[in-house]
């Protein structure tokens, strides 16, 4: 056993003044007031009332610190209010869109049938009547949900093979050679390229190959590979290069084929990040609408052929039901519609990234005893 | 099932760097190498050309001939994968594979190349090569679990395992126990001292005391300064190169003069 020298008790010569743990709460409760009244002076509204008080907690704080704890941490807590204002100044637009989106969206969405039937033979007529007699609005999205599907998948079932079969020669064959490099720049410009564009090259690309006005949704689903296509190749580069080398010499070791490393060794190890690479590339362009609009068009009807016929989509539909309502003197249940719409978009992206989370933990490497 | 190897007059580049310059050494079956030398003098890079996995750095060629049993790894027409499976590798980190289970490491080898084999086989397999590698006792209800639940020790004898499973004529070791512990150091020297009644071995080892320990024979590397090419200075029996070397560099260095 050790035995300790008994230390006298003294006040801790390591210490400065410390502010008591309620500070903050005191400065808040001050600021909040203050902020109020001179808010009452000028005329009172909540945001101006949340900024002012911002305001009056950061140099109320600060200074008091300052005056009790000395610059460095008085800078510590300057530094911590500049970061949470700015991290509740990126959170409101966000907490914003979804408040709006759901309390336009719910009536929408709870109406029966809006995710069951299409806008097929839904006219003015139709809206007009249920806006004078109350009764329920007619039409729904599931043509619109349908078109987005498949057009999605369709693109995925594209994007994916060509993207990662170039991620994969970027990393274990291009050795930086001149092609690797030329692919490289251009992966990168063709992350820049502005949607619109995309759609109009597959616009007339089958224009030109199938002929004049061919608008389908295997054409949208070009248009959205297009987009896709350097998004899940720069995703997948990053997985394929942090697979260790050390595995890759492993597998050589033992005289495997290279061919074989990448498929059995190094695709299984980077598979989640791969996965959750193209689910978040799926959820950066379901929203797409203009690239929709000029390549398959706006349908009112069910279309469940991605390959022949004007197909809709959530996005466009949206678009069509805000910019041209049914009813154009009633624009209250298209307006309705397009915010069910709205909100099934947004839970079909939630809905993505968190399948993106549930495939990257089902494929992750499993640790364990 | 171990055969030996002769090495004539081998310079070892990347790119245009000359990494090693001028070895010959004739490594005999069944016996434990031991490669000795200070950092950067070519001790790993010339290992690494003994089964050909020098080439697999962009850039990396080599000079000379190695003579696997009189067959040269670098003729015309040899194919590096076939080299490979006759010269297994065991790296200085333990990378078991981790996407794979325990079992599935040990047969990685035969998995990987999708050879056929039956259960029955596999399971005696599996065994084997674990008992081969000291791990059988450790693993044998979890091997279902993954490789990188094992501790560090247990990985690196796992990953001699998995070499031993494709069952090579010659085993290479680059500093096998340089990131384990005492306890699994002298696990892994035991397994070595084991293996060379079947196989030859030969390893990289910063650790003087283990390469006189070990091995049969010991070569000695040494390098003239930063940028200039490693060469092999000396090469004798262990007891030799550590008790009365011929060369005053061999001495400095087993004394701890330098290096």
């Amino acid at each position: 056993m050790t035995v300790t020298a008994p230390v006298a008790r003294k006040r801790s010569a390591l210490t400065k003044g410390q502010l008591p743990a309620f500070a903050p709460y005191v400065v808040l409760a001050v600021a909040l007031v203050l902020g109020a009244a001179i808010l009452a002076l000028i005329g009172f509204n909540a945001f101006g009332w949340g900024l002012v008080s911002a305001i009056l907690f950061t140099i109320g704080l600060v200074g008091w610190s300052a005056a009790v704890e000395g610059g460095r941490k008085a800078n510590d807590k300057l530094a911590t209010c500049l970061i949470v204002g700015s991290f509740l100044v990126a959170l409101l637009p966000l907490i914003s869109v979804i408040w709006t989106v759901l309390v336009n969206g719910i009536p929408g969405i709870i109406t029966p049938g809006f995710l069951t039937t299409s806008m097929n033979g839904v006219t003015g007529a139709l809206d007009n009547k249920s806006v004078d007699d109350g009764t329920k609005v007619l039409g729904g999205v599931y043509h619109a949900l349908l078109g987005t599907v498949q057009i999605t998948l369709l693109a995925t079932v594209i994007s994916v093979p060509v993207g990662l079969l170039t991620a994969i020669y970027l990393v274990e064959y291009g050795n930086d050679r001149a092609l690797a490099r030329a692919i490289t720049f251009f992966v990168d410009v063709m992350t820049g390229i502005p949607s619109i564009v995309a759609g109009l090259f597959s616009a007339a690309f089958f224009f030109a190959v199938v002929g004049p006005g061919t608008k389908t949704g295997a054409v949208a689903a070009v248009a959205l590979s297009v987009l896709m296509i350097p998004v899940v190749v720069r995703s997948s580069e990053e997985m394929l290069k942090i697979v260790p080398n050390e595995l890759r010499e492993a597998a050589y070791a033992l005289g495997v084929r290279k061919w074989r490393t990448i498929l059995k060794v190094v695709i299984p190890t980077a598979i989640s990040g791969i996965a959750s690479g193209v689910t978040l590339a799926i959820a950066r362009v379901i929203g797409e609408t203009a690239p929709i609009l000029v390549t398959a068009g706006f349908a009112t009807t069910i279309n469940n052929n991605v390959f022949g016929g004007w197909m809709a989509s959530l996005p466009t539909f949206i678009y069509t039901q805000i910019l041209n309502p049914t009813s154009p003197s009633n624009p209250d249940p298209s307006s309705q519609r397009a915010w069910g719409a709205a909100l099934v978009l947004i839970i079909l992206v939630m809905l993505l990234n968190l399948g993106a989370r549930l495939i990257a933990r089902i494929f992750a490497p499993k640790a364990g005893r | 099932m171990s055969k030996r190897i002769d090495v004539k007059d081998l310079n070892v580049y990347y790119g245009s760097f000359l990494a090693v310059e001028g070895v010959n050494i004739n490594i005999e079956a069944k016996s434990v190498t031991a490669f000795i030398g200070p950092s950067g003098c070519g001790k790993s890079t010339f290992l690494r050309t003994l089964n050909r996995m020098h080439e697999v750095l962009p850039g990396a060629r080599v000079e000379g001939e190695v003579l696997l049993d009189g067959d040269n790894l670098y003729g015309p027409g040899v194919d590096p994968v076939t080299v490979r499976t006759q010269v297994g590798m065991v790296f200085q980190r333990p990378n078991p594979f981790p996407t794979m289970s325990i079992r599935d490491n040990v047969l990685a080898g035969v998995k990987l190349n999708n050879k056929k084999i039956s259960k029955g086989a596999a399971d005696a397999l599996v065994e084997k090569s674990l008992r081969g590698a000291n791990l059988w006792n450790e693993v044998k209800d979890r091997l279902e679990k993954p490789g990188s639940g094992l501790s560090g020790g247990q990985q690196q004898r796992l990953c001699i395992a998995r070499a031993i499973a494709v069952e090579p004529q010659v085993i290479l070791m680059d500093e096998p126990c340089s990131a384990l512990d005492p306890i699994s150091t002298l696990a892994v020297e035991d397994l070595i001292n084991e293996l060379k009644d079947e196989y030859t071995v030969v390893i990289v080892t910063h650790n003087m005391q283990q390469a006189a320990r070990v091995s049969d024979k010991t070569a000695f590397f040494n390098i003239a300064g930063t940028g200039k090419p490693g060469k092999l200075i000396e090469f004798a029996d262990t007891t030799t190169i550590f008790n009365n070397p011929s060369q005053k560099a061999t001495e400095d260095y087993v004394s701890g003069r330098f290096g």
